[in-house]
C-alpha cells in the first residue's frame, strides 16, 4: 500500500511532532510513503481568499506530481486534505483546467483529473480497514476516555469531500478511537471551528473557541482529546494555558494527534511520537497506557 | 413506518419556562417530510406544539429548524435521510443562535437586525435614469446564486462565530452584503468595505464552512464573505490583521514554497514592516499590535521549551523558482 505522502507545512512546522510520529505510525501499518518532493503549500483557504485559481493551480502543480507518481496522495493534516478536495472538485471542469494546465505546460506538468486525495485517518478506514488496525494494537488504550475533534477542512462541504461515496467518513475519527480500545466521549463541538484561523484577529473568539471546545469534552469525561489536523492542535493545545486563564479554571486536556494516539495504541515509544513536545503535558495520560499495559 | 421525534421544547408562559426534550412517537409515510410529520403532531397528537412554517415547498424559508443537530429546512428534508441509521429516532430544535420563543420558533429580530446593517439596498451615483437601471447580464448571472437566498436563517443558526460573539454580522447578512458589492449598480462599494472590515465584519469569519453546508439553496455565504476580503484588500484595505495575514501567508508561498510559520504572526500584526519607512503610514496599527504581540510572548516561551516550534532558519522547497514563476505570472493576469 503506497502513497505520495503530502505532508504539507505544520507538521514540520509549529507541529514537529507530528511528522515523525505520522511516518513512523505508517511503516507500522504498512503503508509505504513516497514524499512528492517540490510540493508548494496547500494555500490552506487564505492564499484562495486573494487569489482562488492561484491556489487552484498550485494544487494541480502538486496533482500533477501525483499523477506523474502514479500514486494516490496521503495527507496528515485537515486544512491540507479539504483545501485539496476543493481544488480538486473545482478542476473536475475540464475548461477550467485546461486554462490551469496552460500555466503548468511551462514546468510540463499536466495534471489529467484523476488524481485521490486521502487523509490518514480515511486511509485507515477504507483502505486498511478497522479489523486490520484493531489487530495491529499491542497496547489497547482502554484506560483512556477520549474525545474526537475533528477540524473544519475534513468535515464540510461534505459533498466535496465524498461523503456521498463514503459514509464511513462522518464518524471516521470515533471508529478509530473505539479500534484503538479506547472510551470514547461523544460531544458537540467535534465537528465545530478550534478557532484557528481567527487566532491572530480576533484572539479574544479564537480562544474562547478552545475553552468551549476543551471544557465541554473535559466536562464529559473525556481525559484526552484527539485531532487529524495540527493547526486545531495548535489552537487546542497551545493556546489552552490562555483558554484557562479566561475561563479561570485548569482545563488540563492533552490533545493528542491522530498517528500518536494510533502510536501508543501500537506500544511505540511515546517520546518518539513527540508527546513530549506538547504544551499541555501528556506524561500522566502515557502513564495510563502503560498501567494498563 | 414508525418514527420517534424527539422535540426540544419550550413554554415562556409556563411555571418553569425551561428547555426540555419530548418523545412524539407516530406512524409516516416513507415519503414524509420532517415537516410532515410535526404539522401531524401538533394536529393529531399534541395541539401545544409550536411552530412556524408556509409554503411547504423551500421557498419561503420559514421552517429552518435543527435536526439531528444541523439547520435545515424541514419541508425540504424526507424523514429517510435522516433516520437512515435505522433507528427511526429524529431530534428536532430550534435554530440556534437565535433567542426562542415558544418550542421550534425562533426570534427572527436579530437575523433582520443583522441584514439592515449591511445596507442591504442599491446606492446608485450620478442622476437617477429616466427609465430603469441596466445592469450587464453576465453580471446579474453572476449575482444569481447570492440572490437565490430566502433568508431562512439557517447559516445563521449553525455559525460557529455568532456562537461566541452576537457582534458578528453574520453569513446571511455577509452574503447580503456581497449581492450589492458586486452589484454594478451600486456606487458604495468603497464604503461597505470600509464598514465590513471593521470588527464583526467579514474577517471575523472562521471559514468554518458550517454555512456552506447547511444553506438549502446553495448560496455558499463563506465563499461570498471570501470574495468581499479579496475586493476589500483590492480596494486597498490592509491596514488590519486579516489582510496582512492574506498578504503575509501569500508572500511566504511566493517566495519560498511553503509556510514561515515563524514570521507569520509577525507580519500579520504588522511588525515586519516596523522599520521599514514605506510602512509608516501604518504605525497606529502597528502601535495597537504591540500589545498583541507581547501577549504571544508566553505562548511562544512555552512552545521554545518544549521544542514545539518551527526551523529558526526557514529553508526553500526544492524547486521553489516555479512555484514563483506561477505566482509572478498569475498575478501579473489579475
Amino acid at each position: 500500500m503506497k502513497y505520495a505522502f503530502f505532508p504539507g507545512c505544520v507538521s514540520r512546522g509549529g507541529c514537529p511532532e507530528l511528522y515523525p510520529a505520522a511516518v513512523a505510525v505508517c511503516k507500522n501499518l504498512g503503508i509505504e510513503l513516497e514524499e512528492i518532493v517540490g510540493a508548494s503549500c496547500t494555500g490552506a483557504g487564505v492564499l484562495q481568499e486573494k487569489n482562488q485559481k492561484l491556489g487552484d493551480t498550485l494544487n494541480a502543480r502538486t496533482f500533477a506530481m501525483a499523477e506523474g507518481m502514479g500514486l494516490p496522495i496521503m495527507t496528515i493534516c485537515s486544512t491540507c486534505q479539504g483545501t485539496m478536495a476543493q481544488a480538486h472538485d473545482r478542476l473536475k471542469d475540464t475548461a477550467y483546467r485546461a486554462e490551469v494546465n496552460e500555466i503548468l505546460s511551462e514546468e510540463d506538468l499536466e495534471y489529467k483529473g484523476d488524481v485521490v486525495i486521502k487523509h490518514l485517518l480515511w486511509i485507515m478506514v477504507e483502505d486498511i480497514g478497522l479489523e486490520t488496525v484493531k489487530k495491529l494494537v499491542t497496547t489497547p488504550l482502554s484506560s483512556m476516555k477520549v474525545a474526537a475533534f475533528y477540524g473544519c477542512y475534513i468535515i464540510r462541504p461534505t459533498g466535496v469531500l465524498g461523503f456521498d461515496e463514503h459514509p464511513e467518513r462522518e464518524d471516521s475519527l470515533e471508529r478509530v478511537i473505539e479500534a484503538l480500545g479506547a472510551e470514547l466521549v461523544d460531544f458537540p463541538g467535534k465537528t465545530k471551528c478550534c478557532g484557528f484561523p481567527i487566532l491572530t484577529i480576533n484572539e479574544t473568539n479564537s480562544v474562547k473557541m478552545v475553552a468551549n471546545h476543551t471544557l465541554d469534552a473535559k466536562e464529559r469525561g473525556a481525559d484526552a482529546m484527539v485531532t487529524p489536523c495540527p493547526l486545531c492542535h495548535l489552537n487546542l493545545d497551545g493556546f489552552q494555558p490562555k483558554a484557562s486563564a479566561q475561563k479561570n479554571t485548569d482545563i488540563d486536556l492533552p490533545v493528542l494527534h491522530l498517528p500518536q494516539m494510533v502510536g501508543l495504541a501500537m506500544g511505540m515509544d511515546p517520546k518518539k511520537m513527540g508527546l513530549d513536545k506538547h504544551i499541555v503535558p501528556t506524561a500522566k495520560l502515557v502513564s495510563k497506557v502503560k498501567i494498563t499495559a | 413506518m414508525e418514527i420517534t421525534i424527539n422535540v426540544k421544547r419550550f413554554n415562556p408562559e409556563g411555571n418553569n419556562a425551561e428547555h426540555f426534550f419530548q418523545d412524539y412517537t407516530l406512524e409516516v409515510e416513507d415519503y414524509s417530510t420532517v415537516l410532515d410529520a410535526l404539522i401531524k403532531i401538533r394536529e393529531d397528537i399534541d395541539g401545544s406544539l409550536a411552530l412556524r412554517c408556509s409554503c411547504r415547498a423551500a421557498i419561503c424559508g420559514s421552517c429552518a429548524m435543527r435536526v439531528n443537530g444541523h439547520a435545515k429546512l424541514v419541508c425540504k428534508t424526507k424523514i429517510l435521510d435522516v433516520s437512515t441509521d435505522g433507528s427511526n429516532f429524529i431530534t428536532v430544535e430550534p435554530m440556534g443562535n437565535l433567542p426562542v420563543i415558544k418550542d421550534l420558533v425562533t426570534d427572527m429580530k436579530p437575523f433582520w437586525d443583522r441584514i439592515r446593517a449591511v445596507k442591504p439596498w442599491i446606492q446608485p451615483d450620478g442622476p437617477e435614469p429616466t427609465e430603469e437601471y441596466v445592469a450587464p447580464n453576465e453580471a446579474m448571472l453572476h449575482l444569481n446564486g447570492v440572490m437565490g437566498c430566502i433568508m431562512c436563517g439557517a447559516c445563521v443558526s449553525d455559525c460557529t462565530v455568532l456562537e461566541i460573539d452576537k457582534n458578528f454580522l453574520g453569513p446571511a447578512a455577509l452574503a447580503k452584503a456581497y449581492r450589492f458589492v458586486a452589484d454594478p449598480r451600486d456606487a458604495e462599494d468603497h464604503e461597505r468595505l470600509r464598514a465590513y472590515s471593521e470588527y464583526g465584519g467579514i474577517w471575523d469569519c472562521t471559514r468554518c464552512m458550517e454555512c456552506v453546508q447547511v444553506c438549502p439553496k446553495g448560496v455558499a455565504p463563506m465563499d461570498r464573505i471570501m470574495g468581499l476580503r479579496e475586493k476589500a484588500i483590492e480596494i486597498g484595505f490592509d491596514n488590519n490583521n486579516g489582510s496582512r495575514h492574506t498578504e503575509a501567508f501569500n508572500e511566504s508561498i511566493r517566495n519560498s514554497g511553503h509556510l514561515d510559520e515563524l514570521r507569520l504572526p509577525v507580519k500579520t500584526f504588522g511588525m515586519g514592516g516596523l522599520f521599514v519607512l514605506g510602512s509608516m503610514l501604518n504605525v497606529p496599527a502597528i502601535l495597537s499590535n504591540i500589545p498583541n504581540l507581547i501577549g504571544m510572548l508566553p505562548v511562544a516561551i512555552r512552545a521554545f521549551r518544549r521544542g514545539k516550534v518551527p526551523p529558526m532558519i526557514h529553508k526553500k522547497i526544492h524547486g521553489y523558482e516555479k512555484v514563483k514563476n506561477i505566482f509572478e505570472k498569475m498575478e501579473s493576469k489579475k
